[in-house]
């Protein structure tokens, strides 16, 4: 059979490797609500993400994934349990992770190419060589005529393929997405999931992708996690055996790959509801 | 059947849009031409009536002057000089107070805005005393800068600084905190430092609130200075004014007035030039786009 089944507790306990990429070991967060409570947003959280692999996480909505990418990057620390980047407990902002964010984090004032450039010139790279850089990066992302516009005169396709290449040109080798296409129509989503596979495969970076859209994350994915509604804990993992090279347009017609959607959404659904129902609770 | 062939096509539309703009513009045109017109329409209509009135004693013009008794006050202002001195020595000692005050004051509040609004603490600490200080009448305090730093420039311009700053300040304040987290946090994961997040990200997007204070508080400035002037003063704008009151001459008060309105316009067209210059990145307005 195509698709095993790993059951999560048996993932929860055993510690991950330690030379995964991303190693999210037992970490509960908690917030602290503006009058003073205490608020988990994910409790009892394990994840491994090996080198050069592409996982995807799918969750009903407040259930803590964008949480997960941040502890990943360091802008939040865990309450309890530990997370590791490359084998190294996170102490600080990485060098070697990409993010690409829900919202739009262009810089408005810069046109693209010093938007694209702005990594590079952060860390320290000569001006001339992040300028060729940047260049580079903007003609492998298809545009090439837009380098002198500003992002408000750019499409949402044309921004996100910026904010693509302003995070690929630090060659991350943890790239973090979290639901970069979801504003995205489904042409244009479609041509950015390929290009975001090929720019993968080039760069062979381990990647974390946040996604909402179950049928997104089989069709890119080598493994995907579900999580339970908030506060968010992993409920299973699937491992995903379509061959690649995969072509975005045509995978979602393949036989397997819709079988394993059904599988993947099955466990997914119950969720959701539980989810909705406690966004119901919490608004009355 | 006749065929109408695509090339034919495509060249009679490409002369109807050549048409249609040159149509457009010529409306355009004629429509800026309606709107000056009436705007000077209204002001010889103003300056007829104010002046009929004073000819016929129905404004008395002791009182609130004439216009062509204000243009008889610039006039002997500008060719024969004011009793302290030349006019333009007055002008230009009332904008030099105004100019000083204006960048020590917005300079003083963009940077106590950005450390304020990027440092908790401090904001939490000082917001209590800035709203003290900020409650203080401020042209109160022009007497206690004259008694403490004199007739002379000092005291004018410390007026001026204290009449910008507030304003300055509560704008970029208001602006650092406004920024937005994700850009923040994208430049932090690009590998900006935090002093490169303040200068690349946290400024910038602060502008158009600073800038935006900027046009306010230029006025305030000269608001400061005349004032400043009002008080006590040897040269300068405000002590014209303050000596053709005590003099009973309406004209000169008007005169006077019309001079600083006049500067204050010329400064506001030049902030707004470089403010277009500073934030050529914004979309325009939608009505505007395309003009
Ligand atoms: N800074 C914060 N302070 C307090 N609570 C927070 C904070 N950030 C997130 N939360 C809470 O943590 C939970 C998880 O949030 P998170 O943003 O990770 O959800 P998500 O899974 O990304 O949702 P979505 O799919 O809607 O983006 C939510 O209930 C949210 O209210
Ligand atoms: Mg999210």
């Amino acid at each position: 059979m195509q698709l095993q089944t790993m059951a999560a507790e048996k993932l929860s306990h055993a510690a991950p490797p330690a030379d995964a990429a991303i190693a999210i070991d037992d970490v509960t967060l908690r917030f602290v609500t503006p009058d003073g409570h205490m608020m988990t947003a994910i409790r009892d959280f394990t994840m491994t993400v090996a080198r050069g692999e592409f996982a995807c996480v799918v969750g009903p909505t407040g259930c803590g994934k964008s949480t997960t990418l941040n502890l990943v990057t360091g802008l939040l620390r865990p309450t309890t349990g530990n997370v590791r980047v490359m084998g190294n407990p996170v102490t600080d902002i990485s060098r070697d992770i990409g993010f690409v964010f829900q919202a739009d984090a262009l810089f408005p004032w810069r046109s693209v190419i010093d938007n694209v450039a702005a990594g590079p010139l952060f860390r320290g790279t000569p001006k001339a060589q992040a300028y060729d850089k940047a260049r580079d990066w903007i003609a492998r992302v298809g545009l090439a005529r837009f380098e002198k516009h500003y992002p408000h005169q750019l499409s949402g396709g044309m921004r996100k393929r910026v904010a693509l290449a302003q995070t690929f040109i630090n060659q991350p080798k943890i790239l973090l997405m979290d639901e970069p296409f979801s504003a995205l129509d489904m042409q244009t989503r479609t041509a950015m999931q390929d290009e975001l596979l090929g720019l993968w495969s080039d760069q062979k970076a381990s990647v974390v992708f946040v996604t909402h859209d179950l049928e997104e994350a089989v069709a890119l994915a080598d493994k995907v996690y579900v999580l339970t509604a908030g506060p968010g804990t992993v409920k299973s993992v699937y491992r995903i055996d379509l061959p690649r090279p995969r072509v975005m347009a045509d995978i979602r017609y393949d036989p397997k790959f819709i079988e394993i959607a059904k599988v993947i959404w099955n466990d997914l659904r119950e969720e959701v509801q539980l989810g909705q129902s406690q966004g119901l609770q919490a608004s009355h | 059947m006749t065929a109408i062939s695509p090339t034919e096509q495509a060249a009679a539309r490409a002369t109807s849009i050549v048409v249609a703009e040159a149509q457009a513009r010529a409306r355009l045109r004629k429509r800026h031409t309606l709107v000056i017109g009436l705007r000077l329409a209204i002001l010889v209509a103003l300056l007829g009536l104010w002046e009929l009135g004073a000819d016929y004693n129905i404004i008395d013009p002791f009182f609130f002057a004439s216009p062509s008794g204000i243009w008889e006050q610039i006039w002997s202002w500008v060719t024969e000089g004011t009793s302290q001195g030349p006019l333009w020595l007055q002008i230009y000692v009332t904008l030099e107070e105004t100019f000083l005050g204006f960048v020590i004051g917005a300079l003083g509040g963009i940077a106590a805005g950005i450390v304020l609004g990027r440092n908790k603490l401090l904001a939490d600490v000082f917001s209590i005393y800035i709203k003290i200080a900020n409650s203080v009448p401020r042209v109160v305090l022009g007497s206690v800068f004259i008694i403490a730093l004199g007739l002379g420039m000092a005291s004018k311009v410390a007026l001026a600084v204290v009449m910008v700053f507030f304003v300055v300040f509560a704008n970029a304040f208001q602006g650092v905190r406004e920024a937005d987290r994700a850009m923040i946090a994208n430049a932090q994961i690009l590998g900006a430092s935090p002093f490169q997040i303040t200068t690349s990200v946290i400024i910038p997007s602060a502008m158009s609130w600073i800038l935006a204070s900027l046009h306010v508080s230029f006025g305030f400035a000269l608001v400061g200075a005349v004032v400043g002037e009002f008080l006590g003063a040897k040269q300068g704008m405000g002590l014209l004014i303050s000596t053709a009151q005590g003099a009973f001459n309406a004209n000169g008060v008007f005169a006077a007035m019309i001079i600083l309105a006049v500067m204050a316009l010329v400064v506001e067209f030049l902030i707004t030039r470089f403010e277009n210059y500073v934030v050529k990145w914004r979309p325009a307005p939608f009505n505007e786009q395309g003009a």
